[in-house]
């Protein structure tokens, strides 16, 4: 996905369009979610807080996946699942009691918000189950006409026949070829304590091609893919084919790979990808429950300068169609978009509503969880830097001696310490203003504030990231999205192996 | 669990034997599936009951506890197949699932290769399975409050090492307990079918110390096992915990160069799976491991042994019979550094013209995958001490961060942390530096191997020492 840079793509507050308020538009489709009435989930409600639970919430959800994997030139796997079930939560104080049903009968159901009250010990009056449910309007930031999985699965199939196909094509080298294709539904209701409820339907696809390939018994792999909250529409900007060559210029260029060098210098991290740097050296160390806890070496650091002043960071789940966007967030909370970090002054965490309930803070829109199994914690929705005053070619002629990193395959960051990596799989030498050889996979490794003070040029070259990243905590994972334009780091260890 | 009635005990009802009665119910789909028109039919089960509390700064912070349940189905027609899953086991819900399964075949092509195992191949119907020792009566009994006590035991413990430590994500005690079943049918009937119930229990802490910068250091330990009385103590694992934080306390990069390293069992662990993955039969189809020629080589220095026991009484990764319903082995991975096999499913044996070796794992919602079951560094006899007692300078890991390894090429490089070593003992910690190699020779370079096997989770290694890897730093 080339996003246009930022600002054009992200409708403003207010003027998003407005799904409807209603739990169930006509002409939606109908899941076992349907049949829960406001009075079951009122009812439900009254049993968690029986024992004199601060807060409770229900979440049901009905997921329904599909994946299809194609190799060796064929249909390798067709598979489809549905995932139904309700999580109940009960707050009292910092403590939480967590569980859940899979089925959705009453006896289950009870069950499960009886096992949750539970965290309270029933010495004192709780708070009130709420008489009335309201459904507060919600912004729709994906709006499909036809959801994927509603396209008959064969359209689905040539997809990846195409992109095998071009894969195949594009070089006489190219000696594997892998494609996937994932789809999914999901529907979640959800009744706070407060009264509110909500409902969201949030598609998400994604499309994956890796290859190898081989020149005089060398080998190199290279991935491509994309995706988000589409329908099959999504095809027709970004066809399989850009997809499948992505993967084979990748591997192609890094056959000839070179001996990275080892130690600080300078970095130019490539529009795109390399937002990767915002996730790890910023994004998690801005989480709420890190800083409600003083965990995070972020922590009581707002209103401080803790990067460049070129950098501005943004949360934001409100981009169209993005991997990471959300209406509403797995609390209630509708999706929005924060600043986190300002011409370099620290300005807001994520929340979820524990750490707000605590802290006082205002709500994010951030709390998030992986399913119905799990209990919400405060995540990145889509993260990025806002783009800066200079032309990319630029930053790279500034460079003497240093790197160019284009792709990642992933990041890690320690939270307490600050020191987080991330590994390149493919980049290059930067020689005298221009890029040189291809370099080995390395890991660019740094400490969370410190690099982002040595943030010295900024593009204007702004670009969303493929919607293809996954972020894990504390088992968890959530879809998210990043991006940045280009980026010059004066200096941070490359971990390469040539002294 | 399938259909329990709340009216007796739960601790009864927590530790009834479920197994015969969730192979039946596995039976029975695998032959519905035939009936709805499957050529063959494999089914996977499970049920399970979980109960995770967590507290910080002495109070509780969280307690999670719920009963899950559920079922894959594999189906073949014409070669072709389908996988599916659900949680839902009422008869009209299994029903339409089925029926979907089956027609769902119609969109795969023909894979001749994708098949059921062979008759030969598979364990025979009414084999008896071994007993290993895999279930404790007494974890699915233990609740929330008795979880609490012991996470507050080991938090407090940790805490008690020093003033200047405080909680971080603070102590948690988790239990798991499930049964799961196995069956696989062709029109002549049921081939296999069998069950099998484990227990795995764990207790964790982390607690942090302040640095200085706003810097944080933590320290974290952990014991698990499949029976509780196994586990180290609270105030084991909490003394631990303080003891790493504590000696994180100012660590620094150091300059760049190249110097010997030694894993500690943690981190040598993270190799351990690196191997796993790129000698795995998909890997090697798939061309997408640098080994995919060494069958047979020497891939390691002679000081490597590795095998794959699914056969151990009461570790964590043993089982009865493997993802595609054969039997397992032990296999001899890596014999004084030579390869001796890929770890092979019966899918990628066929790619590669061989024979599964008992390799295969299988989760609910996917196809069977290549996988290991307790893969063990063999220990040597040798301190862990006596590793860098005589370097006059040397690095020791105890942490990794990061995904930097290709398979293709077996380029590694890794974030790291640890401690310097000088004049063969530890004298400061380090962090925020990157240690590289290419694997190959990462693995040819290793010297000296420990006698400190971690038994605590599947992957077992003990301390190893690699005799240079390129560190990058200052």
């Amino acid at each position: 996905m080339q996003a246009p840079p930022h600002g054009a793509s992200n409708p403003a507050a207010g003027q998003a369009p407005q799904s409807h308020p209603h739990p169930q538009s006509p002409e939606e489709r109908i899941t076992p979610l349907s049949a829960i009435s406001d009075e079951q989930a009122r009812r439900l409600l009254e049993v968690a807080l029986s024992r004199g639970g601060d807060y409770a919430d229900l979440y049901f959800e009905y997921s329904d996946d599909a994946s299809y994997s194609y190799e060796d030139e064929r249909v390798k796997t067709t598979s489809r699942g549905i995932t139904l079930g309700l999580g109940v939560r009960v707050l009292k104080g910092e403590a939480t009691g967590y569980a859940y049903c899979e089925e959705l009968t009453d006896e289950a159901m009870s069950e499960a918000a009886r096992i949750a009250a539970q965290i309270a010990d029933g010495s004192k009056q709780g708070r009130p189950t709420p008489v009335n449910i309201s459904w507060p309007p919600l912004p729709a930031f994906y709006p499909i006409p036809v959801p994927s999985l509603a396209v008959p699965p064969e359209d689905k199939l040539e997809l990846l026949r195409r992109a095998d196909r071009a894969a195949r094509a594009a070089d006489p080298r190219v000696a594997k070829v892998q494609c996937s294709f994932t789809e999914s539904w999901r529907e979640i209701r959800l009744y706070t304590a407060d009264g509110r409820a909500s409902r969201d339907v949030q598609p998400l696809i994604r499309f994956g091609v890796s290859v190898v390939v081989e020149q005089d018994g060398k080998r190199q792999g290279g991935s491509g893919g994309g995706g988000g909250r589409y329908g099959m529409d999504y095809f027709v900007r970004r066809p399989p084919e850009e997809h499948a060559a992505e993967a084979v210029s990748v591997a192609l260029a890094m056959l000839d790979a070179a001996d990275a060098p080892a130690g600080e210098m300078e970095v130019v991290l490539a529009a795109g990808d390399s937002g990767i740097l915002l996730h790890e050296a910023v994004g998690h160390g801005l989480e709420a429950d890190f800083n409600r806890k003083q965990t995070s070496n972020y922590s009581g650091r707002i209103g401080q300068s803790v990067a460049s002043p070129l950098c501005t960071v943004v949360d934001d789940g409100t981009i169209t169609h993005s991997r990471g966007s959300i209406n509403v967030d797995d609390e209630g909370e509708p999706g929005r978009r924060n600043v986190l970090i300002e011409d370099g002054v620290l300005r807001a965490y994520m929340q979820d509503s524990l750490s707000s309930k605590l802290t006082g803070a205002e709500a994010t829109g951030n709390g998030r969880r992986q399913s119905f199994r799990s209990a919400p914690l405060p995540r990145m929705t889509n993260t990025y830097l806002l783009a800066g005053p200079h032309d990319p070619e630029e930053i790279i002629r500034s460079v003497r001696r240093g790197v160019f990193a284009r792709r990642f395959s992933g990041g890690q960051v320690n939270i307490q310490s600050g020191d987080f990596v991330f590994s390149l799989t493919e980049s290059y030498l930067i020689e005298d203003g221009k890029l040189t050889a291809p370099l080995k996979g390395v890991n660019l490794i740094g400490n969370g504030p410190d690099v982002l003070t040595k943030v010295t040029m900024v593009g204007n070259d702004f670009r969303l990231s493929e919607g293809v990243w996954t972020c894990g905590k504390n088992g968890q994972s959530v879809p998210v999205g990043i991006g940045t334009p280009s980026v010059k780091i004066a200096a941070i260890t490359v971990g390469g192996t040539k002294a | 669990m399938t259909q329990s009635t709340k009216t007796s005990a739960v601790s009864h009802e927590a530790t009834k034997d479920h197994r015969h009665e969730i192979r039946a119910l596995a039976e029975r789909v695998a032959e519905q599936a035939i009936r709805a028109g499957a050529h063959a039919a494999e089914v996977l089960l499970g049920s399970g009951s979980e109960l995770h509390a967590q507290v910080r700064g002495g109070k509780p912070e969280m307690v999670h506890e719920a009963s899950s349940k559920n079922l894959g189905l594999r189906v073949f027609r014409d070669h072709c197949s389908s996988l599916t899953y659900t949680s839902d086991f009422s008869d009209s819900g299994l029903r339409t699932f089925i029926d979907s399964a089956v027609a769902l075949c119609r969109l795969s092509e023909p894979d001749p290769l994708n098949e059921l195992p062979g008759r030969d191949e598979l364990i025979p119907r009414h084999a008896e399975l071994p007993d290993l020792g895999l279930w404790d009566d007494t974890t699915p009994t233990l609740d929330a409050a008795f979880a609490l006590a012991q996470a507050q035991a080991t938090e407090a413990a940790a805490l008690a090492a020093s003033p200047l430590l405080r909680p971080d994500e603070g102590a948690s005690f988790s239990r798991q307990s499930g049964t799961s079943a196995f069956a696989c049918a062709d029109r002549t009937g049921i081939l296999f079918a069998g069950a099998t119930r484990g227990t795995y229990q764990s207790l964790s802490v982390e607690v942090l110390a302040d640095d200085k910068d706003g810097k944080k250091r933590s320290g974290s330990y952990w014991s698990g096992g499949r029976f509780l009385d196994r586990l180290h103590t609270p105030e084991a694992v909490g003394r631990e915990a303080g003891r790493r934080a504590l000696s994180r306390i100012g660590a620094e990069k150091i300059e760049t160069c190249e110097l010997p390293i030694i894993f500690d069992p943690e981190a040598a662990k993270a190799l351990l799976r690196l191997l796993s993955q790129v000698i795995s039969g998909g890997s090697i189809y798939r061309k997408a491991s640098y080994l995919c020629e060494r069958e047979g080589t020497q891939i390691a220095s002679p000081l490597v042994s590795v095998t794959d026991d699914p056969l151990l009484p009461g570790a964590p990764g043993s089982r009865l019979y493997d993802g595609d319903g054969l039997p397992v082995r032990r296999n001899v991975i890596v014999e004084h550094g030579v390869l001796k096999t890929f770890l092979l499913d019966t899918y990628s044996a066929r790619k590669l013209g061989r024979r599964s070796n008992g390799c295969a794992g299988r989760s609910g919602a996917g196809a069977p995958y290549v996988t290991t079951s307790n893969f063990i560094l063999e220990p040597s006899s040798l301190d862990p001490r006596d590793l860098y007692r005589d370097l006059d300078r040397g690095l020791y890991v105890t942490e990794m961060l990061g995904f930097g390894f290709n398979p293709v090429t077996g380029d590694f490089s890794r974030g790291a942390s640890g401690f310097l070593i000088e004049n063969g003992a530890l004298t400061r910690p380090v962090g925020e530096i990157t240690i590289s190699a290419n694997f190959d020779e990462l693995l040819k370079r290793i010297d000296a191997i420990g006698n400190d096997l971690d038994r605590r989770a599947s992957t077992m290694a003990p301390s190893l020492r690699v005799s240079r890897m390129m560190i990058a730093g200052r």
